[in-house]
C-alpha cells in the first residue's frame, strides 16, 4: 500500500480487477482447453460477473452513508454509481447466457467474445463512477472500443464488418469532438476534476462563448453514445449488423453508462449550465422521439425496428433529464432498470430465432410463432407490451415517473407529445405481435434454445411481470441510488 | 524575441497546410504523407510550448507507430481502381457549408473569449519544465496521480490488440488445431 | 507580437475544423480515419497550450492518453477495414450498401 494506492483504492478497484482477471483468465484458458471444454468460457464469464458482484455489494453497503473517493478523486463511488454497476452486471450476465449457442451457430470463437464483453463492462463501471474528465474519457473509450470489436465479431459476415466500421468511424469522430470539449473545459478551469471545473465555471458568466462551446462539444459526444437525434444514424446499422446476442447488452449498457455520465456531469461539473441547456435538450429529446418512432414504423427487419424503438426510448429518458428535478432523475433511473429487462428480453427471443441457415431477423420470421412456440410468443408479447408502456408491466413505471416529472415542472407540451408518441409506438409493437399470432410460419425449423437462454428468458419475463405487479422493491432501489444527490 | 514567433508561425503554418492536403489530395498514400508532415509540425508546436516529452511521444507513437500502420494498410488494400472514382461524398457541399458555419462560429467565439486567459505566456512555466526537465515532471505526475487512467490506457491497448487479432485473422482459419 | 494560449487554441480550432470537413466530405475510410487524427491533434494542441497556461503537466498527460486512444482506435479500425476488404474489395464508405449509410 503506497501513498497513492491506499485502502480506498484497493476496495473500490476490486470489482474492476476481478472482471479484468476473469477476462484475462478466459483468454488463457480458452487457448489451453478449447478442444476439450468448449463450454468453459461462458461459465468462467458468469463466474467473473458473480465474483464482481460480491465486492460491488460490499461497496454498496460501505457507501450507503458517505461516498468513497479514490485515485486522487478520479473515482467517486456513491449509491448512484453502485446502482448502475449492478445494472451493467445484470445486462452482461444475460448477454453471456444467450451468447453461447448463438456463437456456436455462427461458428465464431467463444473466448475473445466474453473477454471483450467483460472489458466493456469495466469501461461502463468507470464511466458510472468517474469524477474526473480524463478517467471519464478513458472509461468511455474502453467501453466503446470493446463494443466496436464485438459488433464486427462475425467477421465473415459483410453486414457485421460494415456495421462495425461505420460504428467505429462515427464513434471515433464523436469521441474526438467530446475530447475537444473536455480540452476546452480543462483550459477554462485548470483542472479536470468535476468539482473544480464547476467551481471555475461558476466564476465565469454562463453565456461565455468558450464555456458554451466546451459544454456543447461534450454534450454532442454523449448524445451520440445515447443514439439521440441527430446523432442516431449509427444505431440501426450497428444493431442490425451486430451479433443478435450482443445487441440487447449494447443497447442497454451503453445507454445506461452514457446517462450515468450525463446526469453526473450536469449534477457536479456543470450545474450552472443546466438551465441553459434544458431547452436545447428538450428539442433533442423531441427530435429523438419523432425520428425513432417514425423510423420504427417503416422497418421490415426486427432488429432495425427495435433499434429505432430504442432510439425513441432514449428520447423519453432524455425528457427525464430535461425536467431536471429529483423526480426526473428518479424516472431516468427507473426507466433504465425496467428497460434493461424488457429490451434484453425482446432481443433474447430474437436470438432464439437464429438457427443454422436461418438468420431470423425479418419481421416475417416471427410469423406463426404462436403455433410453433407458444411460450416464446407469449413472452415476446409481454416484452413488447412492456416496451410500449402498458400497465401493469414493468415498462409502465419508467414512463410514469418521467411524465410525472414533466408535469411537476410545467412541461405540459412535452408531456402531451410524449404521450402521443407512446400511443404511436403501440402501432409497430402490435405489428410484431400480429405477425406472431396471426401469420403462418414460413419454415418449421424449431427454435434454438440452450439452457442459458431458457434461464435468461425465464428470469427476464419474471422480472418484467413481477416488477410491474410489485414495483416497491425496484422503486426503493432507484430511490436509494439518489440518496446524497 | 522574434525567434519564438517565427518558429510558432512556421510550425503552425506547416501543420495547417499539411492538414488541408490530407483532406484534398486524391491519392491515399499522399494523404498519409501529408498527415505525417502535419504530425511532425504539431510535435514542433509541442516543443515550443514546453511539452518535450509529448513531442517525443508524438514522433515515436504517431509517426513511428500509427502512420506506419496506415501505410501498411494502404499498401495492402489500395487498388488502382480506387483512384478512378470520385473521392468526395455527394453530400460534400452540405458538409462543407455546415463545417464552415461551425468554424466561423468557433473563430468568433475564440476571439471574443480571449479575456479568459492572459493574452501571452511568454516564458514556459517552471512547473512544466520543472527540476529534472519536463520528462521527470511528467512521469511523476503520471505515475502518482493518474494511476487509474494509466491502467485504463493499458486495458484500452490490450482491447485494441485482441480486437485487431480477432478481426484481421485470415478468413476460414479457425483455431481448431 | 507574442505567442500566447489564444494563438495555440486558434491553430487547434483550425485543425479541428479541417478534420471535421474531412470526416464529413471524404468517402475513403482511410482518409476519414486520418481526419479524425487531425481532430485529436487539435485536442492535443489545446491541452498542451492550456498546460503551459496553468503551469501544470496535467494537460500534457491527458494528451498522452489521447494519443494512446488514437492508436487503439486506428488499430481496430484498420483491422475492421481488412476484414471488410477480404469480403468485398472496397475502402469507400458509401459503397457499403448492405446497411444504409
Amino acid at each position: 500500500m503506497s501513498e497513492f494506492f491506499g485502502p480506498n483504492e484497493w476496495f473500490v478497484s476490486r470489482p474492476l480487477a476481478e472482471l479484468g482477471i476473469f477476462a484475462l483468465g478466459i483468454l488463457l484458458l480458452d487457448y489451453w482447453f478449447r478442444r476439450w471444454r468448449p463450454g468453459l468460457t461462458p461459465l468462467l464469464a458468469l463466474l467473473g460477473i458473480g465474483f464482481a458482484a460480491i465486492p460491488t455489494r460490499q461497496i454498496q453497503l460501505a457507501v450507503r452513508q458517505a461516498p468513497l473517493q479514490a485515485f486522487d478523486g478520479a473515482l467517486r463511488v456513491d449509491n448512484f454509481a453502485v446502482y448502475f454497476w449492478f445494472l451493467f452486471l445484470a445486462a452482461a450476465g444475460v448477454a453471456v447466457l444467450t451468447s453461447y449457442r448463438f456463437l456456436e451457430i455462427e461458428e465464431e470463437p467463444q473466448g475473445e467474445y466474453y473477454a471483450l464483453l467483460l472489458f466493456s463492462v469495466i469501461g461502463m463501471f468507470v464511466l458510472a463512477a468517474a469524477d474526473e474528465l480524463i478517467v471519464a474519457f478513458l472509461g468511455l473509450e474502453v467501453m466503446s472500443l470493446a463494443l466496436y470489436v464485438l459488433v464486427g465479431y462475425l467477421r465473415r459476415d459483410r453486414r457485421s464488418n460494415e456495421a462495425a466500421l461505420k460504428y467505429l468511424l462515427l464513434g471515433a469522430f464523436s469521441s474526438a469532438i467530446l475530447a475537444y470539449g473536455m480540452s476546452l473545459l480543462y483550459g477554462l478551469s485548470g483542472s479536470t476534476r468535476f468539482e473544480e471545473v464547476a467551481a471555475a465555471l461558476a466564476r465565469q458568466s454562463t453565456a461565455q462563448p468558450l464555456v458554451f462551446l466546451g459544454v456543447a462539444a461534450l454534450t454532442v459526444g454523449l448524445l451520440f453514445k445515447l443514439a439521440a437525434a441527430p446523432f442516431h444514424q449509427w444505431a440501426p446499422d450497428a444493431y442490425q449488423g451486430a451479433p443478435t446476442a450482443l445487441v440487447g447488452f449494447m443497447s442497454v449498457g451503453v445507454k445506461a453508462a452514457a446517462f450515468a455520465l450525463l446526469l453526473r456531469l450536469f449534477q457536479t461539473a456543470l450545474p450552472a449550465q443546466r438551465p441553459g441547456w434544458a431547452p436545447m435538450l428538450a428539442g433533442v429529446a423531441l427530435a429523438t422521439m419523432t425520428l425513432g418512432n417514425f423510423g420504427a414504423l417503416l422497418q421490415n427487419n426486427t432488429k432495425r425496428l427495435l433499434a429505432y424503438s430504442s432510439i425513441a426510448h432514449a428520447g423519453y429518458m432524455l425528457l427525464g433529464f430535461v425536467a431536471g428535478n429529483q423526480t426526473g432523475r428518479y424516472g431516468v433511473l427507473v426507466y433504465l432498470l425496467v428497460y434493461t429487462f424488457m429490451e434484453l428480453g425482446a432481443f433474447t427471443v430474437l436470438v432464439s430465432l437464429r438457427r443454422r441457415g436461418i438468420v431470423g431477423d425479418r419481421v416475417d420470421d416471427l410469423n406463426g410463432l404462436m403455433h410453433k412456440a407458444p411460450g416464446s410468443a407469449i413472452m415476446m408479447l409481454l416484452f413488447l407490451l412492456s416496451l410500449a408502456g402498458v400497465p401493469p408491466l414493468a415498462g409502465f413505471y419508467g414512463k410514469y415517473f418521467i411524465f410525472l416529472a414533466l408535469i411537476q415542472t410545467q412541461h405540459f407540451a412535452l408531456a402531451v407529445a410524449a404521450v402521443l408518441y407512446v400511443a404511436l409506438s403501440l402501432y409497430y409493437y402490435v405489428r410484431l405481435v400480429a405477425a406472431m399470432f396471426t401469420g403462418t410460419a414460413t419454415e418449421s425449423a424449431p427454435l434454438s434454445y440452450s439452457a442459458g437462454l431458457r434461464l435468461a428468458l425465464g428470469a427476464l419475463v419474471a422480472l418484467t411481470v413481477l416488477v410491474g405487479v410489485f414495483p416497491e422493491p425496484m422503486l426503493r432501489m432507484a430511490h436509494n441510488a439518489l440518496i446524497g444527490w | 524575441m522574434l525567434a519564438p514567433v517565427f518558429f510558432f508561425c512556421l510550425f503552425a503554418g506547416t501543420a495547417v497546410l499539411g492538414a488541408l492536403l490530407v483532406i484534398t489530395l486524391r491519392n491515399t498514400m499522399h494523404c498519409a504523407l501529408a498527415l505525417i508532415v502535419t504530425l511532425l509540425a504539431v510535435a514542433g508546436l509541442f516543443v515550443a510550448a514546453g511539452a518535450e516529452f509529448l513531442a517525443g511521444a508524438q514522433v515515436m507513437l504517431y509517426v513511428g507507430g500509427i502512420m506506419v500502420l496506415f501505410l501498411f494498410v494502404i499498401m495492402l488494400v489500395n487498388l488502382e481502381r480506387e483512384q478512378q472514382v470520385p473521392q468526395t461524398a455527394p453530400q460534400w457541399v452540405l458538409g462543407l457549408l455546415a463545417v464552415l458555419t461551425l468554424g466561423g462560429l468557433l473563430g468568433v467565439m475564440l476571439l471574443r473569449g480571449t479575456g479568459r486567459w492572459p493574452a501571452a505566456v511568454t516564458a514556459i512555466p517552471a512547473a512544466v519544465t520543472g527540476p529534472g526537465g519536463n520528462s521527470e515532471r511528467f512521469s511523476m505526475e503520471l505515475f502518482q496521480h493518474n494511476l487509474l487512467a494509466f491502467e485504463l490506457v493499458g486495458l484500452l491497448l490490450l482491447i485494441a490488440m485482441i480486437g485487431a487479432v480477432v478481426l484481421a485473422k485470415a478468413r476460414g482459419t479457425r483455431i481448431e488445431e | 507580437m507574442t505567442i500566447g494560449t489564444t494563438q495555440y487554441v486558434l491553430v487547434g480550432a483550425l485543425l479541428a475544423a479541417i478534420g471535421c470537413v474531412g470526416v464529413l466530405t471524404r468517402r475513403n475510410v482511410l482518409v476519414i480515419l486520418m481526419s479524425i487524427e487531425l481532430i485529436l491533434n487539435a485536442v492535443n494542441i489545446n491541452l498542451v497550450a492550456f498546460s503551459r497556461q496553468w503551469g501544470q503537466v496535467h494537460g500534457q498527460i491527458f494528451g498522452l492518453f489521447i494519443m494512446a486512444d488514437a492508436a487503439a482506435e486506428v488499430a481496430v479500425g484498420l483491422a475492421l477495414l481488412i476484414a471488410l476488404f477480404r469480403n468485398k474489395a472496397t475502402v469507400h464508405a458509401d459503397e457499403m450498401d448492405l446497411l444504409k449509410w
